[in-house]
C-alpha cells in the first residue's frame, strides 16, 4: 500500500483570480507590451539589427510626414469597419470567420456599378455603390446564418469556406467577364473612372468620415436599441431569448445582415477610395485581422478605434523598415506575431495566476 | 487499507483550505471518518460541501491542508490517485455512457487488462451479491431507472476496491422507496468495514443513516456531533447559525373559477420519444397545484408546452376557455402566464447571467414602442425588488452570475410576480437554495396565492410539496398517477405514485 501515496504536489497550477481591478487590469496590458517588445527586440538583435533603431523607424514610420499619417489612416478604415462588423455577430456568439468574403462580395457588387454604370452622376453612383456594397456584403453574411438557423450548420466553418468562394470569384470575373480589355492580356479589371471614387477629403478618402459615423452608430445599436439587448440575449442562450418571447432566428438572420453588410460596406469603401479597382487583394487579411481587434477590444467600438490604430502603426510602420532596411515582410510578420502573442496572453494572467508548490496558495 | 488503518482514521482532513477567485469555499475546514462508519456532511449551499468533496476525490487540490488516509499523509492530484488511494465518489450527476452496458461502464477507466465477459460477470455478481444489490450486469443504461444507475455507479467504485465511498446527494433524485433501499445498501458496506461520507441537505435522512455529522458554514466545519444525540432542531440551527421556524403556511382561499385547463394533452421530445402522454387536469385561481414526480418524469416539457416554447403533438391547454396552443411566446407572456423553470443550473433559462438586474428585468417587458430600450422602468424595478425580497448584490448593475444562488432565484421569481401574471409556473424555485431563501420563496408564493394567482409549484422536496400545495399531481414517465389532496395524502403514498406502482383508485385519473 505505501507505494499508493505517490505524487507531489504538481510544481505549477492556474489559480483562477478574484475580479481585478480595471487599473490593474491596464497594467497587466502595458506589461505585457513591454515584455513584447523586449522579445521582439531580441529577435531583431538576432537578425544582426539594433531594436532601438528598428523600432524607432517603426514609429516614424507611420508618422514622420503627413503623407505617411495618411497612409496610416488609409489602413485603419477598413480595419475598423470590419471590426465592427464582426463584433456585431460575436456579440450574438455567432462565430462569423467570414469578414473576408463579406468585404470582397461587397467589393464586387459594388465595383459592378463603377464599372459599368460610371456615366451616372457622381452622388448617385456613389450612393448606389454603397447600397450595393453593404447588400452583397449583407446577403454574404446572410448565408451562413440561414443555413445556420435552418439546419444548425457549423457557422465557422461555413463562413471561412465562403470567404475563399468570395476570393475566387474575384480571379474569374478578373480573368473572364471584367477583364481589363486594355490591359494587353494582363489580367487585372480596369481602373475604376475618377466619377466612380471616393473623394478625399483632407488627404485621405471619404472612408474615415464612415468609419467614424459607424463607430457611433453601432455603439449606440448596441448599447441602446432593442435589437442590441436581443443580440446579448440571444448571445447568451438561445433558450432564455425563446422563454422571453423573441423570435431567435430571425434575430440571427438580421444581425447576420447586419454584420456582413458593415463589411461589405468596408468593402466597397476599400475599392473605390484606396484601390480605386477591384482586386484580388481588396480584403488582404483584414477579415482576420479584424477578428483579433474585436476581441482585444472586448467588443467595444471605441475601443476598437483605438486598437485598430495600434495595428495601422505596425503595419505601416513595417513596411517602412522593409523599404529603408531590407528586412523582409516576414520578418516583419513574425514581429508583429510576436506582439500578438503576448497581448493575447496576458488575457490569459487577467483570469488566472500562478502559484508554486512550494508556497502552497499566497492567501 | 482496513488492516494498515485499525485504530486510525479511515480518512482525515485537517486545515483544508480553498478559494475561488476571493470567495473563500472552504476555511480551514476539519473532518475525519473511521472505517465502519457513516459521516453525514450537512450544510446549506454554498456551505463548500461539494468542494471539500472534490479535493478528495482529487478534482481540486487544496490551497492549504493535509489529508490522510488510514494515518499516512497523501496528495491527490487527480481522479486517478483517489482511486488508487480507495477513494471513490459518486457524483450528484451520474457520470455514465449511456451507450454501454452495467459492466462496460463498471470497468471502463481500470488499467486492468480486458478480462472475458464472462468472469467479469461473475467478478460484478460476487461484489452486489456481498452487499445484497440486484443487478443485470449486461443491461444498458439508458434502459436503466434513476436508482439502477446509481446502483451502476456505486459498483463501479466498489469494483475498484474503494474503502471511502463518498456520496454527492445520492437522495435527491430518488423517490423514498428507493431511498430506503440506498441506505440499506450503505448499511451493508458500513459492515463490511467501508468508510462513507454522505452529503446531503435533508434533515431527517442525516438522522436516519449516519452515525456522526459534520457541519459545515459558510466554508467552515462548526460542529461535529454524534448523529444518536442531536436532533433536527439543533442540526438546523447549527446549519443556520440561529433557530428557524419550520412551519410553511398554507393560507387558505376561496377557489374560483379554474383558469387554465390541460386536456389530453401528448408531447413528444425533439429525438421522437415521449415526453407527456395523454394528460388532463386544471388549476383554479388561488390555488398551489403541486407537481411530484422524479426528475425526467415530463416536467419540463409541460412547462415550456404551457409556456409556448414546446410544440404539442395532441390535446389543448385552455387559459380561460380559450386554446393557447399555437400561440407564440410572446402573446402568452401577454396573456398573464408567467413561467419561472430553475433549471438544474439556476441559470440557463430564464436569466441572462452576464448581465445585471436592470437589463434582465427587461426580459420580459422590453419589447414596447421605439426602437430603442427604455431602462428606466426596469431599473426602478429592479430597486423595488432588492428592497422587497432583501436582495443582496453589491449593486443592481452587477452580473447575476457573480450573486449568490438564493438571490438570483429571488431576481428571476420577483420577476415574474412583479409582471402580476394570472398563472405562476414555477419549476424548482427553492432548488439548492437555504433554508432561509426557501422559506422568503414559499411566503412570496403564498401571497400571490392569497391574490388569486393560479399557481402551479414543480417540486423534489416532497416534504414541502405536502405541506405547501393544495392538490399534488403525480406524474411518472409523462403520465399522471394520480392527483392527491396535499392535506390528506401521505408522503408514503405519494413515493408509490411517482414509480407508478399504485393502482387502486385515483390512479386512473390519466385516462
Amino acid at each position: 500500500m505505501p507505494d499508493s501515496k505517490k505524487g507531489k504536489e504538481p510544481l505549477l497550477r492556474t489559480v483562477k483570480r478574484e475580479e481585478i481591478s480595471n487599473k490593474k487590469i491596464a497594467l497587466l496590458r502595458i506589461e505585457a507590451l513591454l515584455f513584447a517588445v523586449l522579445a521582439g527586440g531580441i529577435f531583431i538583435l538576432a537578425l544582426g539589427y539594433n531594436p532601438f533603431l528598428i523600432y524607432g523607424t517603426i514609429i516614424s514610420g507611420a508618422f514622420r510626414s503627413s503623407m505617411a499619417v495618411q497612409g496610416t489612416i488609409k489602413i485603419m478604415i477598413p480595419l475598423v469597419i470590419a471590426s465592427l462588423g464582426v463584433t456585431l455577430a460575436f456579440k450574438m456568439k455567432f462565430w462569423n470567420i467570414g469578414a473576408e468574403g463579406q468585404i470582397i462580395a461587397g467589393a464586387i457588387f459594388a465595383s459592378y456599378f463603377a464599372l459599368f454604370h460610371s456615366d451616372w452622376p457622381h452622388a448617385i453612383l456613389l450612393i448606389v455603390m454603397f447600397a450595393a456594397g453593404i447588400l452583397g456584403g449583407g446577403l454574404w453574411g446572410l448565408i451562413p446564418a440561414y443555413f445556420k438557423s435552418r439546419f444548425d450548420t457549423n457557422e465557422t466553418l461555413f463562413t471561412l469556406m465562403l470567404n475563399y468562394i468570395a476570393l475566387h470569384v474575384i480571379a474569374y470575373l478578373r480573368d473572364g467577364p471584367w477583364l481589363d480589355p486594355g490591359a494587353q492580356g494582363f489580367a487585372k479589371i480596369a481602373r475604376f473612372a475618377k466619377n466612380a471614387s471616393l473623394d478625399k477629403v483632407f488627404g485621405v478618402h471619404a472612408g474615415w468620415i464612415i468609419a467614424i459615423i459607424l463607430v457611433v452608430a453601432v455603439y449606440i445599436y448596441i448599447r441602446f436599441s432593442k435589437q442590441g439587448y436581443e443580440i446579448s440575449v440571444v448571445g447568451e442562450s438561445h433558450d432564455t431569448a425563446r422563454y422571453a418571447g423573441m423570435n431567435v432566428k430571425k434575430i440571427t438572420l438580421r444581425t447576420m445582415f447586419l454584420s456582413g453588410a458593415v463589411c461589405g460596406l468596408g468593402g466597397m469603401i476599400q475599392a473605390a477610395g484606396s484601390d480605386i479597382t477591384l482586386a484580388t487583394s481588396v480584403a488582404g487579411g483584414v477579415g482576420f485581422t479584424a477578428i483579433i481587434i474585436a476581441w482585444l477590444s472586448q467588443l467595444n467600438p471605441i475601443t476598437i478605434v483605438v486598437v485598430s490604430f495600434l495595428f495601422s502603426i505596425l503595419e505601416k510602420g513595417s513596411s517602412v523598415i522593409q523599404s529603408s532596411y531590407g528586412l523582409s515582410t516576414d520578418c516583419a510578420d513574425v514581429l508583429q506575431g510576436i506582439i500578438l502573442f503576448f497581448v493575447l496572453g496576458c488575457e490569459f494572467f487577467i483570469r488566472y495566476k500562478f502559484v508554486l508548490r512550494s508556497k502552497g496558495g499566497d492567501r | 487499507m482496513t488492516e494498515a488503518s485499525q485504530g486510525k482514521y479511515a480518512i482525515e482532513c485537517k486545515h483544508i483550505t480553498k478559494a475561488f477567485g476571493n470567495v473563500l469555499a472552504n476555511d480551514n475546514i476539519g473532518l475525519h471518518v473511521k472505517n465502519g462508519e457513516i459521516l453525514a456532511l450537512l450544510g446549506e449551499n454554498g456551505s463548500g460541501k461539494t468542494t471539500l468533496m472534490n479535493m478528495l476525490s482529487g478534482i481540486y487540490h487544496p490551497d492549504k491542508g493535509t489529508i490522510y488516509i488510514g494515518g499516512e499523509e497523501v496528495s491527490i492530484n487527480s481522479p486517478a490517485d483517489a482511486m488508487e488511494l480507495g477513494i471513490g465518489m459518486i457524483h450528484q450527476h451520474f457520470k455514465l455512457v449511456d451507450v454501454f452496458s452495467a459492466m462496460d461502464n463498471i470497468v471502463l477507466g481500470t488499467k486492468e487488462k480486458r478480462i472475458s465477459s464472462k468472469i467479469l460477470r461473475e467478478k460484478i455478481t460476487q461484489i452486489s451479491k456481498s452487499i445484497g444489490l440486484e443487478i443485470n450486469p449486461e443491461k444498458k443504461i439508458y434502459d436503466m431507472s434513476v436508482s439502477e444507475k446509481q446502483t451502476v455507479e456505486i459498483l463501479k467504485v466498489l469494483y475498484r476496491g474503494a474503502q471511502i465511498l463518498i456520496l454527492d446527494e445520492p437522495t435527491a433524485v430518488l423517490t423514498p422507496q428507493e431511498t430506503d433501499k440506498l441506505f440499506a445498501i450503505l448499511r451493508k458496506m458500513k459492515e463490511q468495514g467501508c468508510a462513507i461520507i454522505i452529503i446531503t441537505h435533508k434533515l431527517h435522512e442525516v438522522l436516519d443513516i449516519s452515525d456522526r455529522v459534520t457541519i459545515l458554514r459558510k466554508g467552515q466545519s462548526v460542529e461535529t456531533v454524534v448523529t444518536k444525540d442531536t436532533s433536527q432542531k439543533e442540526l438546523t440551527e447549527l446549519m443556520v447559525g440561529r433557530s428557524v421556524d419550520l412551519e410553511i403556511d398554507r393560507p387558505t382561499t376561496e377557489h374560483q373559477e379554474t383558469v387554465l385547463k390541460v386536456v389530453d394533452l401528448t408531447i413528444d421530445k425533439p429525438d421522437g420519444s415521449n415526453a407527456i402522454n395523454d394528460i388532463s387536469f386544471e388549476i383554479k385561481a388561488g390555488e398551489i397545484l403541486g407537481i411530484a414526480g422524479v426528475a425526467g418524469s415530463g416536467q419540463k416539457e409541460l412547462c415550456e408546452a404551457i409556456a409556448g416554447l414546446m410544440n404539442v403533438k395532441k390535446g389543448a391547454i385552455l387559459y380561460k376557455k380559450e386554446n393557447i396552443l399555437g400561440k407564440t411566446p410572446e402573446e402568452i407572456i401577454k396573456l398573464g402566464i408567467s413561467m419561472s423553470f430553475v433549471p438544474e443550473d439556476r441559470l440557463g433559462m430564464g436569466l441572462v447571467a452576464s448581465m445585471g438586474m436592470v437589463d434582465n428585468m427587461l426580459l420580459k417587458s422590453y419589447n414596447n414602442k421605439g426602437f430603442f430600450v427604455d431602462r428606466k422602468p426596469a431599473k426602478k424595478l429592479a430597486e423595488v425588488l432588492v428592497k422587497k425580497l432583501g436582495i443582496v448584490t453589491p449593486s443592481i448593475e452587477t452580473p447575476v452570475r457573480l450573486m449568490s444562488g438564493g438571490n438570483v432565484q429571488k431576481v428571476l421569481l420577483g420577476r415574474e410576480i412583479e409582471s402580476r401574471p394570472n398563472v405562476l409556473i414555477t419549476a424548482y424555485p427553492v432548488r439548492g437554495l437555504d433554508i432561509n431563501s426557501s422559506y422568503t420563496i414559499y411566503d412570496l408564493l403564498n401571497e400571490q396565492k392569497k391574490k388569486n394567482v393560479a399557481i402551479v409549484f414543480i417540486g423534489e422536496d416532497l416534504d414541502v410539496l405536502l405541506e405547501l400545495s393544495d392538490r399534488i399531481m403525480v406524474l411518472c414517465h409523462g403520465e399522471i398517477t394520480g392527483i392527491e389532496d396535499a392535506e390528506k395524502t401521505t408522503k408514503e403514498r405519494i413515493g408509490l405514485l411517482m414509480t407508478g406502482a399504485a393502482e387502486e383508485g385515483v390512479s386512473a385519473h390519466a385516462g
